[in-house]
């Protein structure tokens, strides 16, 4: 790895959720772990304002457990996440059955505070606790072919009622790019606000590609296969017009269905203002460089 | 049974039905105001007004078939319904493009460029002049051509429906079941008026 993105908060930061609300807190990611300052360059700290526990927690996407938003929390409950295996195959030097326990304890936890948007064009901040997926990776041993990183998650009839309709072809896979995959900003998240991740948003771990649209991090993952080709991704084999391999947030490239532009801000009331979606969602400065040369509008 | 229930209605007035709708609809805009429509209200509203006009234009289009295959005559009914349905249609609207989208130009480049809001938008023009007609004096004064101007709430059900089966993502169910009742109804109709 080239460089690690370095964290500003400490230990003492990690708060109960009381304490939370009506705090600000710079993100450190923004310049600070690329040593932008020392070029010369501005280093840009955005305040961000965690969206609440309560919000975070009760309004999600997991059409395993449902399409409507409070389906999630309302049925997850029934997904067993002890103990988790995570199979990591294809070309690895050491592909198998990984005790997630095993893999945590040779991981560093760390918080990142994340902007977190999804492609139906609203909002949130999340303060994620995780590890980075390189060190995974790096772990695993990833070999000179693999060009890609294919995901997949759980698919458990008995304890996903959601998956007795056919709304997606299950299970639910996703993938990135191998330099994506590498970024310093791509975390495996396990915790959410210093506590376990609930079932509801991906337990017991999940990605988070925080320049991505939301569905592209995807949840309680049990299969990591590296390849040498791009591998196919859930919403993009069911309307591949409407959602490309990529998925990059993109203010200038809308949905077919409505405009990526700007965002609602969940937990922000009824009257509140839309917010102007920034590119790659804000981590621009960090990841341009992944899509260099490339025309966003076509690899979208 | 049938009998008592129409004559029942005779003593059952149509305007609960408008007071209901409103207060329904006052009390939805309530909640969100006081925070507990979720963590995005905005959508909750929106999904809520929009899903009440459809179940109105559900139950509007059933006033025929009722009376035509069980003898249920509603028929004084309708125009509460209908109206109501507008109501909703028009405070849906209202806050998709006010509270949702927030600039006249997005909601103009919607309306454009975005099928499923074309259609919606296709659907609310049909059903304005129906409201707009919804009352004896322009029922007198349009006679014989006034019923053949409310048979514009046909298209204007399947707009609607079909405005929801384009919003979801992925594979659902529960849009379908709504447009197929809508198509049911009208079916019903169709086949009807070739039997006469």
């Amino acid at each position: 790895m080239a460089y690690r993105w370095t964290n500003d908060l400490k230990e003492r930061d990690v708060t109960d959720e009381g304490l939370w609300l009506n705090r600000r807190q710079l993100i450190a990611g923004a310049g600070a772990g690329l040593g932008l300052a020392t070029f010369g360059l501005p280093v840009k700290a955005d305040a961000l304002e965690p969206t609440s526990w309560e919000a975070i927690t009760s309004y999600n996407n997991y059409y395993e457990f449902g399409t409507g938003k409070d389906d999630p929390a309302r049925n997850a409950h029934t997904l067993t996440t002890k103990p988790w295996t995570v199979k990591i195959d294809g070309l690895v030097d050491k592909p198998g059955d990984y005790d997630l326990d095993d893999i945590l304890s040779k991981m560093t936890i760390e918080e990142r505070i994340y902007r977190f948007r999804c492609v139906e064009a609203w909002s949130m901040v999340v303060p994620w606790n995780g590890f980075e997926l390189a060190d995974l990776l790096d772990m695993a041993g990833v070999q000179s072919g693999a060009k890609y990183v294919a995901f997949q998650t759980a698919n458990r009839p008995d304890e996903m009622p959601g998956l007795a309709y056919p709304v997606l072809d299950w299970p639910y896979v996703e993938g990135l790019r191998l330099d994506e995959a590498m970024h310093p900003l791509t975390m495996m998240a396990t915790g959410i606000y210093g506590k376990d991740i609930p079932n509801q948003n991906g337990a017991p771990m999940r990605l988070v590609v925080p320049w991505k649209y939301g569905f592209k991090s995807i949840k309680s993952i049990v299969r990591i296969t590296l390849t040498a080709d791009e591998p196919p991704t859930s919403w993009n084999k069911a309307n591949a017009r409407e959602y490309g391999f990529y998925s990059n947030v993109n203010p200038q490239v809308d949905h077919p269905r409505w405009s990526q532009a700007s965002e609602r801000v969940i937990g922000s009331g009824l009257f509140a203002k839309r917010q102007e979606t920034l590119m790659f969602n804000g981590y621009a400065d960090e990841v341009a460089g992944l899509y260099d040369g490339m025309d966003l509008t076509k690899f979208y | 049974m049938i009998a008592s229930l129409n004559s029942a209605t005779r003593h059952v007035p149509a305007w609960p039905i408008y007071i209901v709708s409103v207060a329904y609809a006052g009390w939805l805009l309530w909640l969100g105001i006081d925070n507990r429509l979720g963590p995005d209200p905005v959508n909750a509203l929106e999904h809520k007004l929009g899903e009440a006009a459809l179940y109105l234009l559900i139950a509007g289009l059933m006033i025929t078939p009722l009376r035509r295959y069980a003898g249920v005559n509603l028929l004084k009914y309708r125009r509460a319904i209908g109206v109501s349905c507008f109501v909703f249609v028009t405070f849906h609207l209202l806050t998709w493009a006010v509270l949702d989208v927030q600039r006249l130009d997005r909601v103009w480049a919607d309306i454009v460029k975005r099928p499923y809001i074309t259609v919606g938008m296709a659907g609310f023009l049909l059903l304005l002049p129906l409201a707009l007609t919804s009352n004896n004096w322009s029922v007198s004064r349009l006679g014989p051509s006034w019923r053949k101007l409310h048979k514009l709430v046909y298209p204007a059900a399947i707009l609607g429906a079909v405005h929801y089966v384009m919003l979801v993502k992925g594979f659902q169910i529960r849009p379908l079941i709504f447009l197929g009742i809508v198509l049911a109804l009208l079916g019903l109709r169709f086949f009807a008026t070739r039997r006469a």
